[in-house]
Order: structure tokens, then C-alpha cells, then sequence
């Protein structure tokens, strides 16, 4: 058997500190999450949850074909049955659509026309063509079962790697299956290098469709009053004020008419970011009957509709001189944007091309982008939308390593950027800092034991058994500091009993912000934890915030959280000096106490400066305003925050079923100072898992006719307990430069995980001469590639 | 559609509900007992959300009809723990591994888990994730929860019963 990983779990969890962190309480510990206790014990809200008077329910009726012309619509059978309210179709619903445009990019994005129903065309199986909403769920399928739509079938665009060239256009109007193709310094302006360098490889790489699929689908209950003109929505979102904007454009209402509450979300990864087709639908139904209605996705829903994501490929050239170093790059890069890309997938594509280089030394380098429609569900973000660039360069450098001959680890040492380089500014503009790549290597080597793998699986395959192990080092954009996502806003108000509350927008799907917020609350006021509650996901009470997206929050709320308590401090400290006869430098906040320092019996608490701040204004300090509430609106210093990580991954692979066992696995990645590293370890966990099944298992397949056939469960194959190898976690803290030094982790998981493991199986299967470059390596790939047919 | 009146006991409380044929025990639980601490994550048996005890055996609440469970006892998460809203040494377990983020896969672990414990109170760790392979998370990749078990089996030893 192979060294198997260590079971203590101190052995887990190494931190090497590059620097030395500030001395906070709770941040940087292992604080138990205030989520749990109404998660575990089935009090939470989820929206499916939320029942209101009344409440109507919804369904849709949605496109069994890939493309087709709608020749006519009969709901009138549907609409005679007892206990249904309406059936809309796209003549009902779709002129209440004012404006639809996503607030990240503006109202000027050249985005893909959304109707809310389908207009005249379906272009995907499971497009939303008619909405029936009724007294309840069954009654709403019943009724959607009999409606009657006659299409008149068109030629399907399936293939993105042919759409280009195809005849049929998904977009008629558009006048291309090419969205856009953007490039950077064409390769041709490489050819000299290319042609002199000693080494050239090149290898094409394609990536499968798989989603996020949240546990919880997406959904919605709308409540608009047609008396008051309010309207407030339940929903499950990663940024409630991003769909309270959206819904007042939509509709036409002002935004404060509108109420955006999210207590608690079931996951999103992305596919909660943006309101897509059927939010827009029952927004429009629910402002139109005025009355409560509510859309909770099914599983088949969710993967026939919800999106896809990383369906892609790209071909790629290197250029290496004689010791192995990196001379050019270059990526020419296709993604299947299906029907509906929402949000406008250029830009993300232009990152996969801009970013290829990753934290490597690499003096030229360039990219082509292309994005392109088919008649498959529209593409959506997930965790890391632009992973795309590690998959290719990190099982590109393998494959580089095996055609010169030298060792993975070795090729990547030679040519990963060193902290005394640092800033660099990579061929494509992108301006790296504040990174450790090389030493995440080192310790995710040592923590590996490299040396000892290699003789076990020299050992192991006199054996006749193959094992692998795959690396992957990665940099990646963090906390974008720019436009809709540059600012975030906190209150915290200091009740008057000396209760901390703090408000903040959040949009926490699992990623803990409740907690952490408080945590760094806690610290910032020098109070307890247990006297600091958050309130979050409600647009009613919170400012504006960009929700939880692009591994901002970290970083984003410890900045909005600095900015107020630094307000209210000053407030303390004044009354507290004044009331201990001291001056301000010498009083110290701990314990939800102010003291003298170094005289800890010489103190009061909270609670009494909390009253004289609300009932005893007249004899607060001059220039100290009354009560202690305090809101501030903190914005980024950064246009990004980089954050960078190696993962490591061993496998053996049984050359007789194709069955790939994951061995260990091992994080080692730097996302700065922790605020908390079980949060921490927990998103690098759960991304790197999505990961694994991006690799091995998860396909969002469709057959030659644009039919999807995974939409179910028992077609998806997400990974279970029994398929996750112990996941172990090196922690290098490289302070950012914003606030509190850290950084963003939430997507880092996701990306490095894929070539990881890719790289583990082909090192695998090195002795058979088999490098598979087409995901996800299923066990029948595995063996096709064996038998020498494998595509 | 037809509708009838079954009788069951929730929790402990004896319940009588009003339920089509087609009703399953997982919308009946939700809609008309509010038990929403309940989740349908796929609701064709295969994501384990909805796992709820029936006559003390873990069953999948969306691939039952709620007619199938009269006369029997139910126990939901909000069952599981105690009126002083304390945690049980599974849910405390949870809690203190990071066995849980969004929380929406939570409850059917927790009952699952409970049950398994109750079955196997000193499982190996094969044992244990092969018992959790019937339910599916997507946001911890299983690490704090399997880390959950082997905690709460421990605790749950009769020697360390506090
Ligand atoms: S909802 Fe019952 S198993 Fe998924
Ligand atoms: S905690 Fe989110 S699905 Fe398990």
C-alpha cells in the first residue's frame, strides 16, 4: 500500500508565516461559525422555506428541442384546470420587461438579448416558453403537462468547435455563431523565438461542461402589492442588491419599493450571481398579479437550465531553451457560451488568454479568445470562470517536462517567478504581487515527501501497478477593485445596552460571512465575540453591497468592518478617558471593557459607555456626537488582490478498469493572514473537489441532436465521501496590501484541482506513452486511451 | 385529485394530515407539518437532503408518499435535538469540524450520520465514508464531515458518556 495520508489531523494543517501578523483575538483562530446552530438543528431559511399567504406556486414549460420555430401555443386546457391562476406566455410577459442589463457591466454591454419567455424561437432543450402559476406545485405541473406547443424543428448548432462555420445561426439577429474574438499579441510576432527555441511543444486541451449545481437550485418568491407598490423578494442569491437593481430596471418600480431578503442560500458557486430568464419571468408574473408567487427549481431544472460552464478548449505552444526555461507561450482559446451566456462571456475569456503565463517567468507570450453561441444552455460563471488558463498551462508544462526529459518539478522550479522579482508584470499586462509561488511548491513538495512518491511509484510499478502524482501552481485575480465591485458598506451600531450589531449586504451561500464579520468585528472593538451579532442579506437594512463573487468578501468586509469601528473606537476611547480620568492613548478596549492600560482593574464596560452615549448625551466629551451607530462606505485600494497556491495530488490507476483512486492530496496556498482557517480550509476543500469531479466525473453531456443527457443525479456524477481522498493544507501568509493583509480564497480550489489531477493520471500512465488532454478522464477514456483509440 | 387523511407521529407529536396520493412524505413534512428543516436536493433519491427516520431506519422522505408513512413515527432534524436547543454529539460534532457551510445537505447528514451511529457506534474509517456515500455536499468536499463522525462515534463511545 502506499504511504497513506496522515491521519492526525494536526498533521493537516501546516503554516509557514512569511510575516508576522497583528496580535487580533479572533481573527486568525478557529472560531466555531454562528451559522451552525439554526443550519444543524433545520432552522435555517432557505427559500423554499418561505411561505406566505396565498403564496402561488410556478412552473415552466420548457423546450424538449434543441431549435426550433414555436408555431403556436394552446394553454387553454391548461388554464380551464381548477386552481390555475394564469399561463403566460411570451406575448403576456415579456412587454412588462423594461430594461435588463447586469449592473457589473453597465447598460451599454453589448449582451445577449434575454427574452424572459421565448419569443418566436427556442434555441435550447429546457428554453422557458410558457409560465403557469397555480395554487400549488402539482397543480402547476399538471397544468404545464397539457399545455400544447407546436414547433417547427430548425437545424440544431450542438458542436461549438463548428458553429463558427455553420450555416445555422443561433442568433439570427446577431448575424454570427461568433460572439467575439479578442487576441493579444498574435503568435505570428512569436515566431522568431518559436523558431529558435530548442524546445517547442504544443498539445491541444479540451475541457467538458460541468456546473456548479448548487445542492439548492435556484429560486424566488416574489410578493409585490399592488396597494403599497412595495415589492420584496425571497431569494436565493449570492448579491441581493444586485437583484433588487436588476428588478426595479426590469420593472419599472424604484428601488427603494423593493426588498431583496436572502437569509440562507443552499450554495451558487457562481450560478447565483445574476438574475437569468426565469427570475426575470417570475418577477414579471408575480409585479402582474400581485400576488405571491414562488419558483423553487427541480434538479432537472437545475441542469437543463441553470447553466453550463467550462466547456471549452484551446490549443497551445511553448517555446523552452536548452536548460528548460520558458522562452513563449501562447493560447489560441475556444468556449462553448451555449445560448444565453450570462453574463457576457468576452471578458472572461480574454482573462483565460491574459492570465496562461500564470506565476511563471515568461518573457512572450500572446492569445487568441473566441466565444461562441450554440443551441445549448447559455454559458454562467463558476468558481474561478477563467480555471481554464491553469488546466492548459499546468498539463501543457507536464507535458513539456516529459518531452525534454526532465522532471515536472524540476521545469517548474526553473521558471516560477521568486519573491525578489516580484512586482512583475506578465507579457499579457497582468501585474502580479504580494505572491509566493515558488514557495507554495516547496512546501507542498516537503509536505508530500516528492522523493519518497517517486521511489514508491518506481517500486509500485515493477509491480505492475501505476501510480502518479500531478502539481499544479496557479495565480489568480482576487477581490476585483473596480466599478460595481469597489466598494462595500458596514453599520455597526453599539446598542445601548453595549450589544454589537453590524450590518453588512453579504450574500453568504456557505461561505461564512456571518461569522468571519463578526470575528473581525470582535477584534476591531476590542468586545467579546458572543456580544456581536451580524445582520446580512436583507437590501432593507443593509447598504449597497456587490455580493459574494470573484473571492472579494474577505477582503472587502474586513475593509468596510476597519473603516466603521475605527469611528466608533475614537467615540469609545473619548467617552471612556473622560469617564476614567485618563487620556485617550492610555485606555485600551478588550473584553468588551475599556481600561487603563496596564491597570486592567481600572476599566468600564461597554454597556455604561453605551448609556451615557444614548441617555446621557449632554455630558459626552465635546465633539462627541450622541448614541454609537456608525455606517462608512469602504472602498478597495486595489484593482486586485493576487492569490496564489500549488496543489499536489498522487493517484494510482488500474490499468485493467480505467478506475483512477486518489491518493493524497495537498493544498499549499497563500491567501495571506487566515481569518479563519477553518473557513479557509473549508472553501480550498470544497473547491478542490469540484475540481476532482471536474477531472474524473461531472459531464454536462449533450447528444449530436442538442439533447442533454445529464439531468439527473445518477447521470451527474458528483463526486461523494467515498470518492475524496483526506485533503491536507499548507498555509504560506504573504500579507496583501489591503486591509489586514488578507486575500481572497474562495475560487482558488476549484482551479487548481483539475490539472492536478489530470497531471497525477497521465504521470500515471507515463510508461504506456498515454497523455490524455480531453476531460473528464472517465474510466472508458481511460481504457480507450490504453488500447491506443482514445480520441 | 383524490385527497385523504392519514395519521402519523412527528416528532413525537401525533399529526394528522390531509395528503393526496401522490403527496410525498418529504412535501407533506415540509408543507403541511412545517418542517422545513427537510431538504429536497434532487428529489430522486440519490442527494440524501431529505433523509428522515421512519420507525428509527433512515429513508429517503422524496421517494416515499407520505400515504406510506401513516401510522408510523417520523423523525425529522428538528426532532433530533433537544427542546433546550442544545446541539446533540452529532450536530456538536458538525459544528466544530466545519462539517457544514451552506447547510443545505446538513440535515439529511445529521440524521443519516445519527442513524448510522446508532447502527455502528465504532465504524472504521472505510466504513464511514462509505456510510456517507449516500448522501451528497457540495460545498465541503466531505472533509470536515467525515472528520465529524469520527468525532461524534468517539464521544458517542459509552466510556467517554459524559
Ligand atoms: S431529495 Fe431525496 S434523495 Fe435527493
Ligand atoms: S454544506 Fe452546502 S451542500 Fe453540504
Amino acid at each position: 500500500m502506499v504511504a497513506g495520508p496522515p491521519s492526525s489531523p494536526d498533521r493537516q494543517s501546516t503554516v509557514a508565516k512569511l510575516s508576522t501578523a497583528g496580535a487580533a483575538r479572533y481573527a486568525g483562530s478557529r472560531v466555531n461559525r454562528v451559522e451552525d446552530a439554526r443550519l444543524l438543528t433545520g432552522r435555517g431559511t432557505y427559500v423554499d422555506d418561505i411561505s406566505l399567504p396565498g403564496m402561488l406556486h410556478a412552473c415552466f414549460v420548457r423546450s424538449p428541442v434543441a431549435h426550433a420555430r414555436i408555431r403556436g401555443i394552446d394553454g387553454s386546457a391548461a388554464r380551464a384546470l381548477r386552481g390555475v391562476h394564469a399561463v403566460f406566455t411570451a406575448e403576456d410577459l415579456n412587454p412588462g420587461a423594461k430594461e435588463q442589463w447586469h449592473t457589473s457591466l453597465g447598460p451599454e454591454s453589448p449582451e445577449t438579448p434575454r427574452p424572459p419567455l421565448a419569443e418566436g424561437v427556442v434555441r435550447f432543450v429546457g428554453d422557458p416558453v410558457v409560465l403557469v402559476i397555480a395554487d400549488s406545485r402539482y397543480l402547476a405541473e399538471d397544468a404545464a403537462e397539457i399545455v400544447e406547443i407546436d414547433y417547427e424543428a430548425l437545424p440544431g448548432v450542438v458542436d461549438y468547435t463548428t458553429a463558427e462555420g455553420a450555416e445555422t445561426l443561433v442568433h439570427e439577429e446577431y448575424g454570427s455563431n461568433l460572439i467575439f474574438e479578442l487576441s493579444g499579441t498574435p503568435e505570428s510576432a512569436l515566431g522568431d523565438v518559436f523558431a529558435s527555441s530548442p524546445h517547442v511543444v504544443s498539445a491541444t486541451i479540451h475541457q467538458q461542461a460541468y456546473v456548479p449545481a448548487p445542492m439548492e437550485g435556484r429560486g424566488l418568491v416574489v410578493d409585490y402589492s399592488r396597494a403599497t407598490g412595495d415589492l420584496t423578494i425571497y431569494s436565493a442569491t449570492q448579491a441581493p442588491h444586485e437583484v433588487r437593481a436588476f428588478c426595479s430596471r426590469l420593472l419599472g418600480l424604484p428601488e427603494h419599493r423593493i426588498r431583496v431578503i436572502a437569509r440562507d442560500t443552499g450554495g451558487a458557486f457562481g450560478q447565483k450571481l445574476m438574475v437569468q430568464r426565469e427570475e426575470m419571468c417570475v418577477m414579471l408574473a408575480g409585479f402582474a398579479l400581485g400576488k405571491p408567487i414562488k419558483w423553487v427549481e427541480d434538479r432537472r431544472e437545475n441542469l437543463l437550465a441553470a447553466g453550463q460552464s467550462r466547456h471549452e478548449h484551446a490549443s497551445l505552444k511553448m517555446a523552452l531553451d536548452a536548460d528548460g526555461k520558458i522562452a513563449a507561450a501562447h493560447i489560441d482559446y475556444v468556449s462553448d457560451c451555449g445560448s444565453y451566456p450570462t453574463p457576457w462571456p468576452v471578458q472572461t475569456a480574454q482573462v483565460v488568454g491574459a492570465l496562461f503565463p500564470g506565476p511563471y517567468r515568461v518573457p512572450a507570450a500572446g492569445f487568441t479568445a473566441k466565444t461562441i453561441y450554440t443551441n445549448t444552455v447559455g454559458r454562467t460563471a463558476y468558481r474561478g470562470p477563467w480555471q481554464f488558463e491553469s488546466l492548459a498551462r499546468e498539463v501543457l508544462l507536464d507535458i513539456a517536462a516529459r518531452s525534454i526529459g526532465m522532471d515536472p518539478v524540476e521545469l517548474r522550479r526553473r521558471n516560477l517567478l521568486r519573491r525578489d522579482e516580484l512586482p512583475y508584470t506578465n507579457p499579457n499586462g497582468m501585474p502580479y504581487d504580494h505572491i509566493s509561488p515558488l514557495e507554495t511548491l516547496e512546501q507542498a513538495l516537503t509536505m508530500l515527501d516528492y522523493e519518497a512518491f517517486r521511489k514508491e511509484q518506481a517500486e509500485a510499478r515493477a509491480a505492475g501497478r501505476y501510480l502518479g502524482v500531478g502539481l499544479s501552481t496557479y495565480v489568480e485575480p482576487s477581490t476585483p477593485g473596480f466599478g460595481y465591485y469597489a466598494t462595500e458598506a458596514t453599520t455597526i451600531r453599539i446598542e445601548p445596552s453595549g450589544k454589537v450589531n453590524v450590518y453588512i449586504a453579504g450574500g453568504s451561500c456557505g461561505n461564512s460571512i456571518e461569522t468571519t464579520v463578526i470575528q473581525l468585528t470582535a477584534d476591531a472593538l476590542g468586545v467579546n465575540i458572543e456580544d456581536v451579532a451580524t445582520i446580512q442579506g436583507d437590501t432593507a437594512v443593509t447598504g449597497f453591497g456587490g455580493g459574494a463573487a470573484g473571492s472579494r468578501s474577505g477582503s472587502m468586509t474586513a475593509g468596510a468592518v476597519r473603516e466603521t469601528a475605527s469611528i466608533l473606537r475614537e467615540r469609545i476611547l473619548a467617552i471612556a478617558a473622560q469617564k476614567l480620568e485618563a487620556s485617550v492613548e492610555d485606555i485600551e478596549l478588550v473584553n468588551s471593557r475599556a481600561i487603563v492600560r496596564g491597570t486592567p482593574s481600572i476599566g468600564v464596560s461597554l454597556a455604561e459607555l453605551a448609556a451615557v452615549a444614548y441617555f446621557d448625551p449632554y455630558s459626552l466629551p465635546p465633539g462627541v456626537p450622541a448614541g454609537l451607530e456608525v455606517s462608512t462606505r469602504y472602498t478597495a485600494e486595489n484593482r486586485f488582490i493576487w492569490v496564489n497556491a500549488t496543489h499536489a495530488c498522487t493517484c494510482e490507476v488500474d490499468v485493467s478498469t480505467g478506475a483512477v483512486q486518489l491518493l493524497r492530496y495537498l493544498v499549499s496556498e497563500d491567501c495571506g493572514p487566515m481569518i479563519n482557517p477553518n473557513v479557509v480550509e473549508g472553501q480550498i476543500a470544497g473547491g478542490v473537489v469540484q475540481g476532482i469531479g471536474g477531472a474524473l466525473y461531472e459531464h454536462l453531456a449533450y447528444d449530436d441532436q442538442g439533447n442533454p443527457l445529464a439531468t439527473t443525479f445518477m447521470d451527474y456524477l458528483l463526486p461523494a465521501a467515498t470518492e475524496v481522498p483526506l485533503i491536507e493544507y499548507g498555509h504560506i501568509e504573504t500579507p496583501s496590501p489591503g486591509p489586514g493583509g488578507y486575500k481572497g480564497v474562495g475560487e482558488g480550489g476549484a482551479i487548481g484541482a483539475p490539472p492536478a489531477v489530470v497531471n497525477a493520471v497521465n504521470d500515471a500512465l507515463s510508461p504506456f506513452g498515454v497523455t490524455i488532454t480531453r476531460l473528464p478522464l472517465s474510466p472508458s477514456a481511460i481504457l480507450a486511451h490504453l488500447e491506443g483509440v482514445g480520441p | 385529485m383524490a385527497e385523504r387523511t392519514i395519521e402519523l407521529t412527528v416528532n413525537g407529536e401525533a399529526r394528522t394530515v390531509v395528503v393526496e396520493d401522490r403527496t410525498t412524505l418529504a412535501d407533506a413534512l415540509r408543507e403541511q407539518c412545517h418542517l422545513t428543516g427537510t431538504h429536497l436536493g434532487c428529489e430522486h433519491g440519490v442527494c440524501g437532503a431529505c433523509t428522515v427516520l421512519l420507525d428509527g431506519e433512515a429513508v429517503r422522505s422524496c421517494l416515499l408518499f407520505a400515504v406510506q408513512a401513516a401510522g408510523s413515527e417520523v423523525t425529522t432534524i428538528e426532532g433530533l435535538s433537544p427542546a433546550d436547543g442544545s446541539l446533540t454529539t452529532v450536530q456538536e460534532a458538525f459544528r466544530e469540524c466545519h462539517g457544514l457551510q451552506c447547510g443545505f445537505c446538513t440535515p439529511g447528514f445529521v440524521v443519516s450520520v445519527t442513524a448510522f451511529l446508532a447502527e455502528n457506534p465504532t465504524p472504521t474509517d472505510e466504513e464511514i465514508r462509505e456510510a456517507l456515500s449516500g448522501n451528497l455536499c457540495r460545498c465541503t468536499g466531505y472533509q470536515g464531515i467525515i472528520k465529524a463522525v469520527r468525532l461524534a462515534a468517539e464521544r458517542l463511545q459509552p466510556a467517554n458518556a459524559t
